[in-house]
């Protein structure tokens, strides 16, 4: 049980501070209720995606900056795909588009791997790269979403044998993207495959010395962090019904959360449940934020700040971490 | 017989390139920026005359400011991505506050977020370790939140761009664009700061090995912070003579000039890794970049295809001096 808290400590801490912040909100909007929990859930989705992106290529003890724009191009491409397309289209257009993150993130690694210049150069480049192409599909926010795709996020999921009032807390868009990421997160993290990806970030080194294909596992590491940034994409043309070529704020919100999550920057260490708690917690500040009548550009800066403060924490750490006078 | 031993091996002619290209990078790029220039005048005969030549400057000479920012500090291995924010947020102030104020204080003004975002971005790199590229895309979201509210209490009151600046973005002087009067001395300052004084050799020493230089008694952060201050103050002022080029103060005014002052560096031949590169490669590189945009212009090249080329360049540019560097 001691070593369990110990383990698992930052996670549990940042769910007494989520709960903390649930009772807060109730606190200004005591009508704040089931409903209100629902659009949280949607509103996180896409910024859970852009984490778990993020979270898989810190542990594997890189950077990607090009979730966001990766985002951007999967959203624009579906939106323009299913854009006049019948209902059933769809179900080739998400394959397709998830698909298309994984040999976009695949080929981050593959540059990584094959250049030798490192992540955070390689993926700034992809940003910008990226980010054209995303311009080159669609040059303004437009194109469409299938219907049924659109309703798989909004309302509660049905769950036979729970009450009503408790099924009212269980929105679609949460179940969604529990499944999503988990279903690919656990088996992962119990397989070989996801040792090796501790194992580089932990020590690249002592992971080649001790016979791990350090090339290929980054390959497949960037390649699940594309899929994962697909998922996000998809998750934005889902909710807004449109794509939009520019990228949204989700690379510092991934950075931050990763950081607010108990991921070390260095790599090799936390999960994924931490980070999406901590989306989780980032998300709500922002509703109290504008539960209190603040003015939603004020609540940016804010926002903006505490993401800063929270990296520029992260960073704090790891230097009285280290022995006095390293090089980060 | 030992001749052959005393004697250098006679290096093979892409060895001798390399080594070429790496000695005197200078050389290569204006070869490249001539044969560009050869290129548009074969695609569109005639268009190289005396006008032309001096609207490229007028374009290029912002760019080259603000590649100044991210040569500066990509020398000590950091990047300033927040430049275009400030050098539209010190546009749009200076705009709308010359309507009520004198030209003195609405300078002051101007220059203030310009100098705050840079002392933040220099107190998170220096003293707090943040990556630069996660802490200065951090402020410059902050500064565009900042900028959004105080949009807000002048809408009223219009905006109007002073005469001066008009002079200065788009006067001639005998042929010449008005625009050197400022940019020659602020190019000067660069190069003699960087080649000349302690500063500067300080920015290469920290780049090149950050250890040896902290051991040798060198306050890192305080060189940081002076340094981004410096970068904050230069994009500040490149905002004011854009504004004056473009004459239409918005919320995105500098912000598609970012992705290419980074290009415009790399192509210059300052390594992203921090301890290599000068000024007057990456002028030329920032010349370079607006002669490829003209050409691309005529071309008929989309926004999108434009980004994805700069975005292939920074990749292609850092893998070949990469190369070069690992050969010597």
């Amino acid at each position: 049980m001691m070593r369990f808290l110990r383990r698992q400590g930052w996670v549990a801490g940042l769910l007494a501070l989520l709960v903390f912040l649930f009772v807060v909100t109730r606190l200004i909007q005591p009508g704040y209720g089931s409903g209100d929990f629902g659009s949280l859930a949607r509103a996180v989705l896409p910024y859970a995606f852009a984490v778990a992106a993020q979270t898989i290529v810190v542990i594997a003890g890189g950077i990607d900056l090009s979730v966001a724009a990766m985002m951007a191009l999967t959203s624009v491409t579906a939106a323009s795909m299913m854009n006049g397309a019948s209902e059933e289209y769809a179900f080739f257009v998400v394959p397709f588009v998830l698909a298309m993150g994984l040999v976009l993130g695949a080929l981050n690694g593959i540059l990584i791997a094959v250049t030798r210049v490192p992540d955070i150069v390689v993926t700034l480049a992809t940003l910008f790269v990226l980010q054209g192409a995303a311009l080159l599909v669609l040059d303004a926010p437009g194109g469409a979403a299938a219907e049924w795709l659109k309703a798989s996020v909004v309302g509660t999921m049905p769950i036979p044998g729970l009450a009503d009032w408790a099924d009212a807390w269980v929105p679609k868009a949460l179940v969604l993207l529990v499944v999503c990421l988990f279903v690919i997160w656990i088996p992962l993290r119990s397989s070989r495959l996801g040792l090796s990806i501790y194992a580089i970030g932990s020590d690249e080194l002592a992971a080649f010395r001790s016979g791990v294909p350090v090339a290929r596992i980054r390959i497949v590491a960037y390649a699940l962090s594309g899929l994962f940034a697909a998922f996000g994409g998809l998750s934005l043309t889902i909710s807004t019904g449109i794509g939009a070529p520019i990228p949204g704020p989700y690379l510092l919100a991934s950075v931050a959360a990763v950081v607010l999550g108990g991921v070390a920057l260095g790599g090799g260490k936390g999960g994924l449940l931490g980070p999406i708690i901590a989306v989780f917690v980032l998300r709500l500040v922002r509703t109290d934020l504008t539960l209190l009548a603040i003015d939603p550009n004020v609540t940016a800066i804010i926002e903006g700040a505490i993401m800063v403060v929270v990296v520029m924490f992260g960073a704090f750490i790891i230097i009285r971490g280290r022995p006095a006078g390293a090089t980060p | 017989m030992s001749s052959s031993v005393t004697m250098p091996e006679p290096a093979s002619f892409g060895r001798r390139l390399k080594r070429f290209m790496a000695d005197r990078p200078l050389i290569p790029l204006i070869i490249l920026l001539i044969i560009l220039v050869a290129i548009l005048q074969v695609l569109r005969p005639g268009i190289v005359n005396e006008r032309w030549i001096a609207n490229t400057a007028k374009f290029a000479i912002p760019l080259a400011i603000l590649a100044g920012c991210q040569t500066m500090t990509m020398l000590t291995g950091g990047i300033d991505l927040s430049v275009g924010t400030v050098a539209t947020m010190s546009a749009f102030i200076m705009a709308t506050q010359i309507v009520n104020q004198n030209p003195t204080v609405a300078f002051i003004l101007a220059m203030l977020p310009a100098v705050l975002i840079g002392l933040v971005n220099g107190i998170g790199v220096g003293v707090f370790r943040v990556h630069p590229l996660i802490m200065t895309l951090g402020t410059s979201l902050i500064g565009t939140g900042f900028l959004q509210v105080y949009q807000r209490t002048v809408i009223a009151s219009g905006a109007s761009i002073p005469d001066f600046l008009n002079w200065l973005g788009t006067g001639l002087t005998y042929g010449f664009p008005n625009a050197l009067f400022l940019f020659v001395p602020v190019a000067a300052l660069i190069v003699f700061t960087l080649n000349r004084t302690g500063f500067g050799r300080l920015l290469y020493a920290v780049g090149d090995n950050e250890r040896a230089a902290r051991l040798s008694g060198v306050r890192y952060w305080q060189v940081i912070t002076a340094l981004y201050v410096i970068s904050g103050l230069l994009a500040g002022i490149t905002g004011l003579l854009y504004i004056g080029l473009i004459k239409a103060p918005s919320l995105s005014l500098a912000e598609p000039l970012v992705l290419p002052s980074v290009a415009a560096a790399v192509i210059g031949g300052t390594s992203i890794f921090g301890g290599r590169g000068g000024y007057m490669g990456t002028i030329v590189g920032a010349l370079i970049l607006t002669v490829l945009t003209t050409l691309l212009t005529i071309l008929q090249m989309p926004e999108g295809g434009r980004r994805i080329l700069f975005g292939f360049i920074v990749l292609f540019v850092t893998a070949a001096y990469l190369r070069i560097i690992e050969d010597r």
